[in-house]
């Protein structure tokens, strides 16, 4: 599948994730989410935001549960924690949030 | 309501993982780190092992920008998060190519081969490419 | 103690397998030697010395069928050393606690 953004083409697997990591814009995020029936509040982003930061630094996608850990270690406890990033992606943080982030697909996610 | 089964003690095991390869040249070097990340999910007692040319996959200051690969070195970062703690390195293999454990992206513990084959020699199971 | 059994498959004059083994392999722990990895089995080549000298606290075996494929059979094998069949494997696999592939 693609995704048609600003006049641009963005390649993605059968299952949303773009192909291109750098091809990734704050737009597409917006798109994407769309797609997902996400609203993209400031909540939402800081969990995007985190995901890229991460990708950024270790150039993987965590697994639900590091991620959570990862966010309880920087954001607090607050936010580190399941019921609070379901809320925000209920079809899985990690999943969903990784996509719109423009992410692969978490590695460790079974 | 439904009834659930007690679940029974969980039995851990020795997983060791041990890395001999150089990063780029070939692919075992990154398999073998996704095998553990992904495995690192299933709780049980592992340890990754650095030797021979594996010592180079943690060496400091990699730049993969003009050969096209992913710098993976830096996703050992990572491991830490993955509740992989135990990570080893061969004094042997270091010396032999004339690094320190200065040079290497993530704090290991360095051990002589006489330690680290005892430790090796208690695992239940050694994967390694 | 657990059993180790190690499982060499690259020759040592092309790869640090065996090298790295023979560092590694805790006295009482077993080698079997198969596919390219029969090479360091065999007798006078530069690598015998370092094999022979742990066939005293090692136990080392090598395939047999492997050995004969590379024209081997008549070759004088290092002292101590023994010539598994399949079934001899299979023997070795089932009575070690575990096993080390140094590919």
């Amino acid at each position: 599948m693609a995704y048609e953004c600003n006049g641009a083409t963005v390649e993605a697997d059968e299952e949303g994730y773009i192909i291109d990591i750098s091809a990734w814009n704050p737009d597409l995020a917006l798109l994407i989410a769309e797609g997902e029936n996400i609203e993209m509040g400031d909540d939402a982003w800081e969990v995007v935001n985190f995901l890229r930061n991460y990708y950024e630094e270790y150039q993987i996608a965590p697994a639900v549960r590091v991620l959570t850990k990862a966010i309880k270690k920087k954001l607090g406890a607050d936010k580190g924690n399941s019921k609070y990033l379901y809320e925000l992606f209920p079809y899985g943080p990690a999943k969903q949030a990784c996509k719109i982030a423009g992410l692969p697909k978490p590695t460790g996610c079974i | 309501m439904e009834e659930f089964e007690e679940p029974g003690p969980e039995i851990v095991k020795r997983f060791m993982y041990v890395n001999r390869r150089a990063p780029y040249g070939t692919i075992y070097a990154h398999e073998c780190l996704e095998v553990i990340l992904v495995a690192a999910a299933f709780d049980q007692d592992v340890s990754v092992v650095f030797v021979d040319d594996g010592v180079y996959e943690l060496k400091k200051g990699q730049d993969t920008t003009d050969i096209g690969l992913k710098n993976f070195s830096k996703t050992y970062g990572a491991l830490d998060d993955y509740d992989v703690e135990k990570i080893y390195v061969e004094k042997e293999s270091l010396e032999a190519r004339g690094l320190t454990a200065d040079d290497l992206v993530i704090p290991v513990e360095v051990l002589a081969a006489k330690e680290l084959g005892e430790i090796m020699a208690k695992q239940d199971i050694v994967l390694g490419s | 103690m657990k059993t180790m059994l190690h499982l060499i498959n690259k020759s040592p004059f092309e790869k640090n397998s065996l090298d790295s083994c023979l560092r590694l392999a805790q006295s009482g722990s077993s080698i079997l030697l198969i596919e390219d990895g029969v090479y360091a089995a065999v007798a006078n080549t530069e690598h015998a010395h370092r094999v022979a000298a742990r066939t005293r606290d090692l136990s080392i075996y090598v395939l047999g069928p492997d050995v004969a494929a590379r024209g081997l059979s008549d070759s004088p094998l290092i002292d101590d050393i023994t010539v598994v069949d399949y079934e001899g494997f299979v023997d070795l696999v089932a009575e070690h606690d575990a096993n080390q592939s140094w590919l």
